[in-house]
């Protein structure tokens, strides 16, 4: 097997690790197949955008929950609602998953709870941020190997 | 002409007979999210609309103002400055009848009711998927077909 190949092969692999994980659904998918020549950086890009939503989400969520003169959670909901939004928009699942817990803690006004929630979102964001890295690493890699990308169903 | 469900990963990379269909269809995303602005600007690009965006709901009645017009609203809920209800409701008073479709987190049917009744043409849950751009698109060809 030559180098493409089993570049390709560790692709493959890997991309159907993270479905069967749960990191992704089919609207990360769907994603994928948004891209084309024309565009060859749009799902690089539209993850980026997503992690800096995620940032700016979740610092409004810490900053909302650290308040001693009384928690609005209100504004830790809406923050959680569109974090929910922006990351079923590009199919990640885990951290949608934990938007769905956490906004029931918001809704029950329990602080505790939703540090603990805001603790889970952080760390799905920061695993799958490794996980979308390798992935990208890897497609550079096929690429400058003289590769094409496999479309993974 | 009926559409048949054309979003396979083959035609919507390759000019295709409904392209040239939605060549004519222009669309407005607004929603106050970069990330979705992007997304959606390129789904709905995919199949063959000439596609615009604006950041919240003053900026969509604004383009309206200034003498634009879309045959496909795609009008996110919850947005600074002015909301998509909002924003719906004016463009609606300004005499707008280009479909305006709802895409929105809100899961409450309440919430959704309450977005419907605006004036939104369908109301979409987040994530926007293919087979909702299709449907959307079959609805538009066929107004302009009556019309």
């Amino acid at each position: 097997m030559n180098i493409v190949n089993q570049l390709q092969r560790q692709f493959i692999d890997f991309s159907t690790s993270l479905h069967r994980e749960g990191f992704v659904d089919d609207q990360f998918t769907q994603l994928q197949k948004l891209q084309d020549e024309n565009s060859p950086d749009f799902v690089v890009e539209v993850v980026s955008l997503f992690f800096e939503d995620c940032e700016k989400l979740i610092n409004n969520m810490a900053r909302a929950l650290e308040q001693t003169q009384g928690v609005d959670f209100k504004q830790v909901d809406a923050s959680v609602h569109q974090l929910k939004g922006s990351s079923s928009s590009i199919g990640a699942m885990r951290v949608k998953n934990a938007c769905i817990a956490f906004r029931s803690f918001c809704e029950a006004q329990n602080r505790e709870g939703c540090l603990r929630c805001l603790q889970q979102v952080t760390h799905e964001y920061s695993l799958l941020k490794n996980k979308l890295q390798t992935l990208f690493t890897l497609e550079q890699q096929i690429l400058a190997a003289g590769g094409s990308i496999p479309v993974v169903d | 002409m009926m559409l048949g469900n054309c979003a396979t990963s083959s035609s919507l990379s390759t000019t295709s007979d409904e392209d040239i269909v939605n060549n004519n269809l222009t669309a407005l995303v607004v929603d106050d999210s970069p990330m979705i602005r992007k997304l959606h600007d390129m789904h709905l690009k995919k199949f063959g609309l000439k596609v615009q965006v604006a950041e919240n709901g003053k900026n969509a009645i604004d383009l309206f103002r200034c003498g634009a017009s879309f045959n496909l609203i795609l009008m996110d809920k919850e947005m600074p400055i002015m909301d998509g209800a909002e924003a719906t409701r004016e463009l609606r008073t300004m005499g707008v009848t280009s479909m305006i479709v709802g895409v929105t987190s809100l899961d409450s049917i309440f919430d959704r009711q309450a977005f419907m009744e605006a004036g939104l043409d369908h109301c979409f849950t987040k994530p926007l998927t293919t087979e909702n751009i299709n449907f959307l698109l079959q609805e538009l060809n066929k107004n302009n077909e009556e019309n």
